[in-house]
């Protein structure tokens, strides 16, 4: 086969797993934005032992490669406790790949969450209390658009890395673009030690990360009427 | 009867008293200025008047209506209707704290905005609220001299004009009391003229007010009342052309002398 014969074929699989990498990465944004939000209110809570809690989970899962949280999220259950959760289809890799990329990035948005939470000048706070304004209203009337404003560059940066770091689902077999990408090399389709294809998706990834950039740049161009 | 009694106020930080045994009173549409040397205590004393922080004993009575009396109430009572008293008071922060992302305007309209919400005709009666608290807040700022800065956002405006923002800010809720932290102290020299001149203007109308400063010539001229506070006393109070002329206490004219030369 020459690669005009090739190219339908690769382009055609390499969409799918395409598909499959992106409904990881809106599967980690929509679980772990609250779930990160959730953890940060936590750690700035008065009650210790919860703030110590939240800051160990925080520290080991950042702390260790998300390779190896993956595999112990899918195989532990099945190996060790013999309570094989996740099936052995593509539907449960997804959900194992989903449960660990969703705690991991919970973590870091929970980090860039408090910080700019904390970064809001306690003056800020104040003023609004003496105005008689209620501590809800203070939150989303004063410090909400503030806290945005300051979490959109580190934010975009945890976006724009997720989207390459879907491909580390690739280690349990969760069929995404880096996976159809090699198959090419095996075998797969009629075409066997194809490189190109795995080369290629790297398209892939920089037109995901050049949308996201642009759509980051509005949104902080936005925002920028104030400071 | 005063507007303002304060009476045996104390408040330590840890280990450290900061406010020992204040007490003082002050009557309806005066303007009552602390002064003091650094670390003496002014700004808790203005913090714990404004329920941001809570003193250890004393009482807070304003128009004979007792808002604190802190020996007997527990953390539970000193926040209970904690909104409703801090009404009774405004302040004026030395660092303005305005929201950056409003606008002049859309700052002093704000708190009273949150209020009017919490009225139950506010549903039927929006437009019109919307339209009375407008024109409250222009009304504001026009008397700070900020009629062409309204829809400015605070990173437009110099110190000066934040500051006499801030004040609008503080007014808007028609406190009993305006209280002013060192307001001019984060400003440019040739700035604070701008922002003394509309205090003072506040002083001839008789706003009840207690002033904080370092700007000695002022707190003589517009204040009725002045307070030297030092290590967390009230050294010596009285008449300002008496304090300022004829200190007599030792550590007030070692204080007053820095300001002479
Ligand atoms: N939150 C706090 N925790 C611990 N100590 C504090 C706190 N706030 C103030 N202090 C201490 O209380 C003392 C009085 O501080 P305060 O700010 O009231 O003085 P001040 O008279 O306003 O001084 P300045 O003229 O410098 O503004 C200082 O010794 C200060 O270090
Ligand atoms: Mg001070």
């Amino acid at each position: 086969m020459d690669f005009s014969q090739q190219f339908p074929i690769v382009f055609a699989s390499l969409n799918t797993g395409f598909l499959q990498t992106l409904r990881l990465f809106a599967i980690t944004l929509i679980g772990a934005i609250p779930l990160g939000l959730l953890l940060a209110v936590a750690e700035m809570s008065s009650f210790r032992p919860l703030r110590m809690l939240i800051k160990t989970i925080v520290w080991i899962i950042r702390g260790s490669p998300l390779m190896i949280q993956l595999l112990i999220i899918f195989y532990f259950p099945g190996l060790v406790l013999k309570n094989p959760i996740w099936g052995s289809g593509e539907t449960g890799r997804f959900a194992a790949a989903s449960v660990a990329f969703v705690i991991n990035y919970a973590c870091y948005f929970c980090e860039i969450f408090r910080g700019g939470i904390q970064g809001i000048p306690v003056g800020q706070e104040e003023a609004g209390l003496v105005l008689g304004m209620k501590p809800a209203q203070i939150f989303f009337r004063v410090k909400l658009l503030q806290v945005v404003k300051a979490i959109i560059p580190p934010m975009s940066n945890e976006i724009i890395t997720l989207i390459k770091d879907t491909s580390l689902a690739r280690i349990i077999a969760l069929q995404e673009i880096i996976w159809a990408g090699q198959s090419f090399l095996k075998g797969s389709g009629g075409i066997s030690g194809a490189i190109w294809p795995l080369f290629f998706t790297g398209i892939y990834y920089l037109a995901a990360t050049g949308i996201l950039t642009i759509v980051f740049a509005k949104l902080e161009k936005k925002l920028s009427y104030f400071r | 009867m005063p507007i303002l009694e304060v009476q045996n106020l104390r408040k330590s930080f840890g280990e450290t008293l900061v406010l020992d045994d204040i007490s003082f009173s002050m009557e309806k549409g005066t303007a009552l200025s602390i002064i003091g040397s650094s670390g003496g205590g002014k700004t808790t004393l203005l913090r714990c008047l404004n329920f941001l922080e809570k003193p250890d004993s004393g009482i807070i009575r304003v128009n004979g209506e007792t808002l604190l009396d802190a020996s007997a109430s527990g953390k539970a009572d000193f926040q209970r209707n904690i909104r409703l008293k801090r009404l009774h008071f405004g302040l004026v922060f030395q660092s303005f704290n305005l929201f950056p992302q409003y606008t002049a305007l859309e700052n002093v309209m704000l708190a009273e905005r949150m209020l009017a919400k919490e009225q139950p005709d506010w549903k039927e009666r929006k437009q019109a609220r919307i339209r009375e608290i407008r024109e409250h807040g222009e009304m504001l700022l026009k008397d700070m001299g900020l009629q062409d800065r309204m829809n400015n956002y605070p990173h437009q405006l110099s110190g000066g004009q934040c500051q006499r923002v801030a004040i609008a800010h503080a007014l808007a809720l028609n406190p009993d009391i305006l209280c002013f932290d060192e307001p001019t102290s984060a400003l440019d020299p040739e700035l604070t003229g701008e922002v003394l001149r509309v205090i003072r203007g506040l002083a001839d109308r008789n706003t009840t007010m207690i002033i904080v400063t370092h700007e000695m010539t002022f707190a003589r001229d517009v204040a009725d009342y002045v307070i030297f506070m030092d290590g967390g006393v009230i050294c010596e109070e009285g008449d300002p052309r008496e304090v300022f002329s004829n200190p007599q206490q030792e550590r007030t004219r070692q204080f007053l002398s820095h300001y002479s030369q």
